[in-house]
């Protein structure tokens, strides 16, 4: 029974690592670029949510919304004004300029906020469920719900709308999808925006169990959630999910089981098993030269 | 007036003038072919009329429309297809995808709808593999897919850059009567191509570049006759 209970905190966890890990992997997928400032982008979005219920008094499923909105706006922005125009630049001064904007928004939430860390009123609160002597936390199960309606959501979009076959066309092949008539620009906005609202819903579903925000909040679940992108195989959209469910489920596991201590040092250690035997991560794409 | 109009182009990559100057025309109805050797510009030509690279001079006309100002994604609307050289099909989309994003800037399905039903009765293999990832496809089915996705469009004008390139013999036969029926039908055509020969016997002119210049322009039939031609790009 407690297995099972582990279980159930490990999925709901990985759940969170998943939905950050799609915006790594549906970046990375278009733009071939790794975005290290979106895991900030989780301390904006839990920032936001307690702004919107503390100060403003909104409502708590309104104050998700207005952090979902500011966080795909400033993706969007953020897109647009530091990584737009690098677009033909070298990866590396690609990877410096996001290090450089995950250092920015660190430092504008110090600035606006202070340093000391903010509790957070939590905006979802379930009762936990009694199934026989097995008690499920409310919340743990939620998380995994929306998790997964939100990614059947992605998953159908991409497969079944046109804009997200655009997406898909332009990960391919930019000049290919152009000659049909995608608009790239427009397509990797779209990405940005999609990616940051999801971010911004794990920020909510992370504050929730955890209660305090700070400058640094998105850092570690940001590390995590690339560690899942990885795992899965960066650019996979599936391999992102089953990445970020996984590395929940390791982090329970070994929390409950082995060492609290040494929890994450064996999630990177499966992460570099895993690598050493299949490169290209659980689901990731052979990398084929073109001729 | 010439439906395609290209007046001066020079195309630069980096220091080096990949197109130093040249004019041309297609007029509608047509089959132009633009023949050449390796690294002749010819690719270079067909990539800056559909915007993939800047010019750094000249201008290109397209039913009174300077395409040189005009984003590479609104071209397509505009009724002119593009088949890249290599097909550049979109490997982990399926045939049928792969057809729908040739029809991405259409709104009305019942007539995209028509004008799938009318690529499949032209390549009827894509109907047969129309679930097949494309990147499952023989070079040959790839090269007709391409040319279908193009003709998704329903172009005016549909610009083709090698279709032969690594094909087999038999189906470079098929896809050269495949270029000729699609004209036929009331599409023009301009055509890069390294094989002279079959180029040249399908088209109604040439134009013949050499580092970037045209050195020879002329109705296809006199070029094919032409003794410094059949030298250099016939092998006679």
């Amino acid at each position: 029974m407690e297995f099972l209970a582990q279980i159930i905190n490990g999925l709901s966890l990985g759940s969170i690592y998943a939905l950050i890990a799609l915006g790594y992997t549906m970046v990375y997928g278009i733009c071939k670029m790794l975005n290290f400032a979106h895991g900030d982008i989780i301390m904006v979005g839990a920032y936001m949510l307690s702004v919107a219920m503390a100060t403003l008094h909104f409502p708590p499923f309104l104050a998700i919304l207005t952090s979902m909105v500011v966080c795909a706006a400033l993706g969007v922005i953020i897109e647009r004004v530091a990584y737009k125009p690098l677009r033909n630049a070298s990866p590396l001064a690609v990877l410096i300029t996001a290090i450089g904007v995950s250092y920015f928004l660190q430092s504008s939430a110090l600035l606006i906020f202070g340093s000391t860390q903010r509790k957070v009123d939590a905006a979802i609160n379930f009762p936990s469920i009694q199934l026989g002597e097995l008690s499920i936390s409310g919340n743990a199960l939620i998380t995994l719900i929306v998790t997964i309606i939100l990614m059947v959501g992605l998953n159908w979009f991409i497969n079944n709308t046109m804009t997200g076959k655009a997406m898909l066309a332009v990960s391919e092949d930019k000049g290919a999808a152009q000659l049909m008539g995608v608009n790239v620009n427009f397509t990797i906005a779209i990405t940005f925006l999609i990616g940051s609202a999801l971010a911004a819903v794990a920020g909510v579903l992370f504050i929730s169990s955890y209660k305090y925000v700070g400058p640094y909040t998105g850092a570690m679940p940001g590390i995590k959630a690339f560690v899942a992108a990885v795992l899965g195989g960066i650019g996979s959209v599936p391999g992102a999910m089953l990445g970020g469910i996984l590395l929940g489920l390791i982090e329970s596991l070994a929390k409950a089981y082995i060492s609290t201590q040494l929890a994450d040092a064996i999630v990177f250690g499966v992460l570099i098993v895993v690598l050493l035997v299949k490169p290209t991560g659980l689901m990731g794409k052979k990398i084929t030269e073109k001729v | 007036m010439a439906l395609l109009k290209v007046e001066n182009l020079q195309v630069f990559y980096g220091v080096i003038q990949a197109v130093k100057g040249i004019s041309f025309e297609v007029n509608q109805g047509e089959i132009v072919a633009l023949i050449g050797a390796n690294g002749a510009g010819k690719t270079t030509v067909l990539h800056t009329i559909t915007g993939l690279v800047p010019a750094k001079a000249g201008s290109i006309t397209y039913n009174g429309v300077d395409l040189l100002k005009t984003p590479s994604h609104k071209i397509v609307a505009m009724g002119m297809a593009h088949v890249p050289e290599g097909r550049r099909i979109f490997q982990e989309l399926t045939v049928l995808e792969n057809l729908q994003m040739g029809a991405f800037t259409r709104r009305d399905k019942g007539e995209v709808a028509e004008t799938l039903k009318m690529v499949y009765e032209r390549f009827p293999r894509l109907e047969e593999r129309k679930k097949q990832v494309a990147g499952t496809l023989s070079g040959g089915e790839q090269q007709m897919l391409a040319m279908g996705r193009a003709l998704m469009s329903k172009p005016d004008i549909i610009l083709m850059d090698e279709p032969s390139m690594g094909l087999s013999p038999l189906f470079v036969t098929e896809i050269f009567d495949i270029i000729q029926e699609i004209n036929k039908a009331g599409t023009t055509v301009l055509i890069v191509e390294q094989n002279a020969k079959k180029v040249l016997s399908i088209a109604d002119c040439a134009y013949v570049l050499e580092t970037g210049n045209i050195i020879m322009d002329g109705p296809a039939q006199e070029l094919l006759n032409n003794d410094s031609v059949k030298k250099a790009y016939l092998g006679e």
